[in-house]
C-alpha cells in the first residue's frame, strides 16, 4: 500500500487508457505524457499496461507501507525520499515508512510515480485510468491508501537503473511540434498554412487535458512522438512552433522512441 | 498525399484521412442522413467481425467512422488499405436488421420541466408534443458527450427547438431531452443545454455491469409514454 500524506495538486491513477468503449462515448483517458508513464513502468519492472500515479499542479507526498522499488519520470518536479534528493528517470529502492516527496519545480507539468507491482485500484471498463468528467475513478486525496500489486521481479537487480537523457523526450518550453496535414487542410489558404507553420504560439492558461488553447489560428493534428513534449509545456509560459510532417514519418518517430526506451535502460 | 478517394460501380464514394499517427478517418458522407449513417454502422460491424491486428477500436459518428490503431503494432497504410476493402462491402451490408429498444418515459412535470415551454413555442399542446415524440422510431446515430449518451434522430421538425441559451448545471440521469432535430437521454447527472421533456427509469450506463450500456450506435429506439404530468 501507498499512503498519501499530501496531494496538493491533481493526483490520479493512469494506465495506457481505456480502449474499446469510445463508440459508447467513453474517452480513452490515460496519461498526459505517455512516454514518461511507459518509462516509469519499465524502470519499476512493470509491463507497459500497468497503472501508475500521475502528479501535476502541486506537491505530493507518499509513504509506502513496505519496502518497494519505485521510479519517478516526467518533468517539472524534484524527487526526495527520506533525507536524500534523487534524480527523476531512475529506479530506486525505498524502505517501508520512508516518505517519497514530489516537489513542483520548473520545466514541466507532470510526473509519474510507478511502484513495482503496479497500482491496483479496481479497474472500470477494463482500465484503471481516471476520467473525472465521466465519473470513472476518483482523484487521489490526502489520507488515501492506494493498493499496490505484488512485485514479481527481483527489486535489488532492478534498482539503480536509468533511462539515459539521450532517449528521453527533449522537453522544452519552446518546442517545434510536428503536425500531419488533416482532412480540412485545404480549407486553409496557402498563406494561412504558411503563417501557421512560421508563427510562434503561446500556450494559453485556458488549456486543460481535453484541449490546448493557443493564441493564433487553428491547430492541426499532431503526432504521438511530440505529445510528451507538448504535455510538459507550461500554460502561460510555453512558446510553440509547428513543422509539417507525414503520417508515416510521425509514426516512425514514435516507434523509434518507444523501442529505444525498452532497449535503452541502463545501470547507473 | 495520404488522402484518397475511391469510387466503385456499386459502392458510393468514401474518403480516408489520417487524423493523427494512430487513426484513420473514413468519411462516407457529409450530412446527417440515415442511409449514410447505416453505412457507417455497417462498416463498424464488418471491422469488428474481421479485425486487423493492431486495430484497437472504431468510433462511429453521423457520417464518419474513426478507426483507432496502435502505431506500434501496425501502420496507417495497412489500416487504410484494409478499411477500403471493407468499405466497399459496407454499402451492401447496410440492410442488416438493427436492435430495437423501447424506452418508457414519464413526460412533463418534474420529470420534464420544459414540456410546457416546448409546447408553447411550437404552438402544440403538451399532449401533441408527447404524441409526436413517441410517434417516431429513432436511430442511435452516435454516442458521446458523456458515457452512454445517445444522439437520436431524426426528431420531427415540428418539435425542433433551439438549445437553452444558458445550459443547466445539473440535469438528472434518465432525463429525455430535445434540441434541433435531435433527441437524447442523459445517462448521468451532468450539465446539459437541451430542453427537458421527460424522464425514464431505465439505466443507460452501469459501469459494473457485464453490458454497461443500454444502447449501441445503430440501435432503433422508440419512446412509450407511461404518464404525462401537468
Amino acid at each position: 500500500m501507498l499512503e498519501v500524506l499530501a496531494a496538493d495538486g491533481l493526483v490520479t491513477v493512469q494506465d495506457l487508457g481505456r480502449r474499446g468503449w469510445a463508440r459508447f462515448g467513453v474517452p480513452r483517458s490515460g496519461p498526459m505524457d505517455a512516454f514518461a508513464l511507459r518509462a516509469a513502468n519499465a524502470l519499476a519492472g512493470n509491463p507497459p499496461e500497468a497503472a501508475a500515479l500521475e502528479i501535476g499542479l502541486g506537491d505530493a507526498v507518499f509513504r509506502p507501507t513496505q519496502d518497494c522499488l519505485i521510479a519517478v519520470t516526467g518533468a517539472g518536479y524534484a524527487l526526495s525520499s527520506y533525507v536524500w534528493g534523487f534524480p527523476l528517470w531512475v529506479s530506486l529502492l525505498v524502505r517501508g515508512g520512508w516518505t517519497v516527496r514530489l516537489s513542483k519545480s520548473d520545466g514541466g507539468m507532470w510526473a509519474y510515480l510507478a511502484v513495482a507491482g503496479g497500482i491496483e485500484t479496481e479497474p472500470v471498463l477494463g482500465s484503471r485510468s481516471t476520467h473525472l468528467r465521466g465519473g470513472l475513478g476518483e482523484r487521489i486525496e490526502t489520507g488515501d491508501m492506494i493498493p499496490v500489486g505484488r512485485a514479481t521481479l527481483d527489486a535489488q537487480s532492478l534498482a539503480a537503473r536509468t533511462v539515459p537523457e539521450t532517449i528521453r523526450p527533449a522537453y522544452t518550453q519552446s518546442p517545434l511540434i510536428e503536425v500531419i496535414p488533416g482532412p480540412q487542410t485545404e480549407r486553409f489558404t496557402a498563406d494561412g498554412m504558411k503563417t501557421f507553420l512560421s508563427g510562434c504560439y503561446g500556450l494559453s492558461p485556458a488549456s486543460d487535458r481535453m484541449g490546448y488553447r493557443l493564441d493564433g489560428p487553428q491547430i492541426e493534428h499532431s503526432g504521438s512522438a511530440d505529445l510528451p513534449v507538448l504535455a510538459q509545456c507550461v500554460p502561460g509560459r510555453a512558446q510553440i512552433r509547428f513543422r509539417e510532417t507525414t503520417v508515416e514519418a510521425a509514426q516512425a518517430r514514435w516507434r523509434a522512441m518507444v523501442n529505444g526506451l525498452y532497449t535503452g535502460i541502463v545501470k547507473l | 498525399m495520404t488522402k484518397s478517394v475511391y469510387t466503385t460501380r456499386h459502392a458510393p464514394r468514401y474518403t480516408r484521412h489520417p487524423l493523427s499517427d494512430s487513426t484513420c478517418l473514413v468519411q462516407l458522407g457529409d450530412r446527417i442522413d440515415p442511409t449514410v449513417n447505416r453505412r457507417v454502422h455497417a462498416l463498424a460491424a464488418l471491422i469488428e467481425a474481421s479485425p486487423l491486428p493492431g486495430v484497437v477500436e472504431t468510433v462511429p459518428a453521423y457520417a464518419t467512422l474513426l478507426v483507432h490503431f496502435d502505431p506500434l503494432a501496425t501502420d496507417y497504410a495497412s489500416v487504410a488499405d484494409w478499411v477500403s476493402g471493407l468499405a466497399d462491402r459496407a454499402a451492401m451490408d447496410a440492410t442488416r436488421a438493427p436492435r430495437r429498444i423501447q424506452v418508457p418515459v414519464r413526460y412533463g412535470g418534474e420529470s420534464g420541466p420544459d414540456l410546457g415551454a416546448v409546447a408553447a413555442s411550437t404552438g402544440l399542446s403538451p399532449a401533441e408534443v408527447v404524441r409526436i415524440h413517441t410517434g417516431t422510431e429513432y436511430t442511435v446515430y452516435m454516442m458521446g458527450f458523456t458515457p452512454g449518451f445517445p444522439y437520436l434522430g431524426r426528431l420531427d421538425p415540428r418539435l425542433a427547438v433551439p438549445r437553452l441559451e444558458t445550459p443547466r448545471t445539473l440535469v438528472k440521469a434518465g432525463t429525455v431531452a430535445i434540441a434541433g432535430e435531435q433527441t437524447g437521454i442523459y445517462p448521468l447527472d451532468s450539465p446539459g443545454g437541451w430542453r427537458l421533456i421527460g424522464r425514464t427509469a431505465l439505466r443507460l450506463f452501469d459501469p459494473a455491469s457485464e453490458t454497461p450500456f443500454l444502447f449501441a450506435p445503430g440501435d432503433l429506439v422508440t419512446f412509450v409514454a407511461e404518464a404525462v404530468d401537468a
